[in-house]
């Protein structure tokens, strides 16, 4: 298979990788980049544990070629936690029980992320609608929705982005 | 708090740490990234193993030739039956499975060959190097099919593809029926439904072929199951084997048993001397699914005309797919579990679990009882309203009195069906608001139970059911090691929060270690509902003994009697006028001459729990403690798409004691939710045995998009012999939801579903059919 030199910015660093044409973003970064924080959960597309943000919008890294992230902005879960301290988001999933078995944790956090850059107050529709795409199996979604509201609601109060 | 600085009293409490929302101790890792699964060991040298699958449902195996593959160039090793010695299956009369197919396939995707390569791509051409010469078999997939006359059994064994037939008769049941005001009858069809958990199945396995030592790492319930198992599949003694259970993505019931991810992976590293990762498409791990069978139930009820039950009976038979399994328990729990909910004293029950030619099902949360009370509770809603009686007012009627026997020899201790009826009931405004929500609009309601875990192990081998070791050393942190397994249910927080009351901690004093052979305890596993029961009892009895030495320890520093040591946690003092001592000179004194604490704590159920011999198979069902959940749902329907839209539920729960209020919640949420999948749209589907539902979209689950806001409420009801009186509360609310949510549609339209899933499509025939045979009413009344 036939490599092309992909430089990408992965959680605020950027580096340079000769990628396989034909491989899949979640293979690199699982395996290329060792950040095994993105799950793999179905044979594509399906069940969303594998979000990882692509400049700033939520993106399944199952149906996202490595090499099409030439030149782009790659965020993991494991970039949100900053000098020890979880994110907001985080901590909303941690202290609200958005995560049980905790395996579709690092996509819904990451579509969470997606949804509050774009929109940091959203509504209860505006989460369902923005979390659409990812599959739990444990919680049944309530306190995944409340983890999202208490990590907005604490945004709102100290003023920073998500 | 600092845990070194001496702590000088007075205002020093003992730290409560059962009874509050407590986030879980493994949550910072989960949210983070960090927490490693099975699939996330990627070890450099690690090869890759991949499984060749059959392509018929039933056929005898002539011959496999491996030779092309294993002459291909990066491909360390290929293993078929014949490299395992023995068979695997969950009891010890039914292993009846190997994990790679010997001589003859029974199920379409059985495994026949495996091999370990150096990457996907060459793993993937050496599986089509393999040649397989099948010569195929009639197959049957359906039960009805299985049963017929001149039908190829699946197994010599069973001639006629029964796997177990359970009959019981107890009680005066024809009396019972003559005694009743109405009788009534129908047949109630499930269909067969999987786990779905998101994490697909995985194992890595490395073999020491210097010191001849394997260590397994798999998703799994059992790990101390898998370890035994691999020992029988591989042939090699017990303690050479380790399995450490990793981070576990959900199981509700497929991990019960030990697969076959977990044998092959062994059986490769140990043919290619070094490590193989098999991690499943999720095609495969809907291959391997253990889920709950189709069954189809028919319910026979007797009611007074004020709505007492005075007889009930049940046939039942489920496809169980084309090895034993979990299958025998299964059948045995759907008959013995129509006891123990409501006050039944007669009652007669047939169930048959059959083999055929699909995917073995196993233990699917709610173990057995799912199907059997959606077929009584959808019969008892329907005779409550042919006699004009309020559901909630007919459960009323037939109460259990606890503490009480049931008529099968159940155990009842503690019952908090009444308050969990009286709190739906009154939080979803039933008696205001039922009949006047307007057209397409309804409510309905059910109740449910399970067991906390299953009295009598399935291997009996004389251990206590639970055993916990708390290790304590020089720095004053406690460790915890169990080998119950965290599975994401919480279990890992539950025994933290045990240990640390009793010695009234802080539990960041506290580290757990869950489920590794060479290190923790053993212990049978994350299923029946048993960790909280069984492993919270054995947790608090260890805390209990390592009190002990330490408030020992404390009086002979402070030289009082032991007796008079009060123990704050924090602070060992002998009555408050004493300076006393701090934790970690207690600690420090209690190592003097011994070193190293470790202290045990066991836990064992007792013998009127163990259910009775009133028939064969009557200790399934027997357990410590019932707990119990009844649920209010409310729907509103499209009349033109015939869309159900589930406004709310509002559900209560009995769990004898809320231990973390914050992950009883969540285990009822998610409990009525996975109901919900299985009423409305979850079912596997197979076209000649070929599964053809076996992705994520063509299954289909909810997502959070058509899922309804659930009010859950926690009752108390304290059973006498629950770790702090707790209780089940991961699956007794998962049944409940499917009869709610059909007799909330019969509320709704008059119309009485009887087969599950009731999708769309369903519902619409079921709509027209009403309106046509309403059409030809009206045309013969013209």
């Amino acid at each position: 298979m036939a490599k092309t030199l992909v430089s990408m910015t992965l959680n605020g660093r950027v580096r340079d990788d000769a990628v396989p044409d034909n491989m899949l973003l979640v293979d690199f970064l699982r395996e290329v980049a060792g950040l095994t924080g993105t799950k793999i959960g179905c044979d594509g597309g399906e069940c969303g544990c594998c979000t990882v943000l692509v400049d700033d919008k939520p993106r399944h890294a199952c149906l996202t070629l490595a090499a099409a992230c030439n030149g782009k902005s790659v965020e993991t879960v494991e970039s949100l936690e900053k000098s020890g301290r979880l994110s907001a988001l985080q901590k909303g999933f941690h202290e609200k029980l958005g995560a049980q078995c905790g395996f579709c944790t690092p996509g819904m956090i990451m579509a969470a992320e997606g949804l509050l850059r774009d929109n940091p107050t959203p509504t209860e529709t505006d989460i369902r609608r923005g979390m659409a795409a990812n599959i739990c199996r444990c919680t049944g979604y309530v306190k995944i929705i409340e983890s999202v509201q208490a990590a907005a609601a604490e945004l709102s109060e100290t003023g920073s982005a998500a | 708090m600092n845990e070194n600085a001496p702590i000088r009293p007075a205002n020093v409490q003992p730290v409560q740490s059962i009874g509050a929302p407590m986030p879980m101790v493994d949550g910072p890792e989960k949210v983070s990234g960090k927490a490693l699964y099975a699939a996330d060991f990627v070890e450099k040298d690690a090869l890759v193993g991949r499984i060749l699958r059959s392509p018929y449902a039933h056929a005898n195996i002539l011959s496999i030739d491996t030779s092309a593959a294993e002459a291909l160039p990066g491909v360390e090793a290929v293993v078929t039956g014949m490299d395992f010695v023995g068979q695997f299956g969950v009891l010890p009369i039914a292993r009846n499975e190997w994990p790679i197919a010997r001589d003859r396939v029974r199920y379409r995707g059985e495994a026949v060959a495996a091999v370990a390569a150096i990457d996907v791509a060459t793993a993937q051409k050496a599986l089509d190097l393999i040649e397989v010469v099948y010569e195929e078999l009639p197959a049957c997939f359906t039960a009805e099919d299985a049963v017929a006359e001149g039908v190829t059994p699946l197994h010599e064994k069973r001639p006629n593809n029964v796997e177990r037939h359970v009959e019981y008769d107890l009680g005066e049941v024809d009396k019972g029926f003559e005694e009743a005001d109405l009788v009534r009858e129908d047949t109630y069809d499930c269909a067969e439904v999987c786990q779905v958990q998101t994490e697909p199945h995985a194992a890595i396995a490395e073999y020491d072929a210097v010191r001849d030592r394997l260590t397994v790492k798999p998703s799994t319930q059992v790990p101390y199951y898998v370890h035994l198992m691999l020992e029988q599949t591989l042939g090699m003694p017990k303690s050479k084997i380790r399995v450490i259970k990793p981070h576990i993505g959900g199981g509700f019931g497929c991990r019960t048993e030990a697969l076959h991810f977990e044998f092959i992976a062994g059986a490769l590293a140990r043919k290619a001397c070094g490590t193989v990762s098999i991690v499943a498409s999720r095609e495969e791990t809907f291959i391997t699914h253990r889920g709950r069978p189709e069954q189809k139930t028919t319910m026979k009820i007797g009611l007074t005309k004020d709505g007492r039950i005075t007889a009930v009976e049940a046939t039942t038979t489920q496809r169980g797919g084309a090895y034993a399994g979990y299958g025998t328990v299964t059948i045995l729990y759907s008959g013995s579990m129509i006891f123990a909910l409501y006050d039944i004293q007669n009652a007669r029950y047939n169930g048959y679990r059959v083999l055929t030619n699909t995917p073995p099902c196993g233990a699917f949360r709610g173990h057995g009882t799912v199907n059997v009370r959606f077929a009584f509770e959808s019969l008892l809603d329907e005779m409550a309203r042919e006699l004009g009686l309020d559901p909630i007012e007919v459960r009323r009627k037939n109460l259990l009195k606890a503490p009480t026997f049931t008529v099968n020899d159940l155990m009842v201790n503690s019952y908090g069906l009444p308050e969990c009826l009286d709190i739906v009931e009154k939080a979803s405004g039933w008696k205001e608001r039922r009949g006047k929500l307007g057209p397409l609009k309804g409510m309905g309601m059910a109740c449910s139970h399970y067991v906390s875990g299953a009295s009598k192990p399935v291997n009996w081998t004389g251990e206590p059911h639970a055993t916990i070791n708390i290790k304590l050393d020089f720095d004053g942190c406690l460790t915890i090691l169990t080998g119950a397994p965290e599975i994401g249910q919480g279990s890992s927080t539950i025994l933290t929060q045990c240990v640390a009351e009793v010695l009234g901690i802080d539990m960041g004093r506290i580290r757990i270690v869950a489920g590794d052979s060479a290190i923790t305890p053993k212990d049978n596993g994350a299923y029946s509902s048993r960790v909280t029961y069984m492993v919270g009892n054995a947790a608090i009895d260890a805390a209990t003994n390592l009190k002990a030495i330490l408030t020992e320890a404390a009086a002979r520093k402070l030289d009082v009697d032991p007796g008079d040591v009060e123990c704050l946690g924090e602070l060992y003092r002998a009555g408050t006028q004493d300076q006393g001592l701090t934790f970690d000179e207690v600690v420090m004194a209690a190592l003097e001459g011994t070193g190293t604490i470790t202290a045990r704590g066991n836990f064992d159920t007792i013998p009127e729990s163990w259910g009775g011999d009133k028939y064969r198979g009557a200790a399934i069902g027997g357990t410590m403690a019932f707990s119990y959940a009844a649920q209010v749902v409310e729907i509103e329907i499209d009349p033109d798409t015939a869309d159900i839209h589930v406004k709310k539920v509002w559900v209560a729960h009995d769990c004898g004691k809320a231990l973390n209020p914050l992950t009883v919640e969540g285990q009822i949420e998610g409990s009525v939710w996975m109901g919900m999948g299985q009423a409305m749209m979850e079912e596997t589907r197979f076209h000649n045995g070929l599964g053809i539902s076996n992705s994520m979209l063509d299954y289909r689950v909810p997502t959070i998009v058509e899922s309804p806001p659930i009010e859950a409420h926690i009752v108390e009801s304290n059973d006498p012999h629950g770790p702090f009186g707790a209780k089940e509360a991961g699956e007794a609310s998962l049944a409940g939801f499917l009869p709610a949510l059909t007799n909330a549609i019969a509320d709704a339209l008059d119309i009485r579903v009887t087969e599950l899933p009731i999708t769309q499509d369903r519902l619409a025939e079921l709509i027209d059919k009403k309106a046509r045979e309403a059409g030809k009413k009206e045309k013969a009344d013209a």
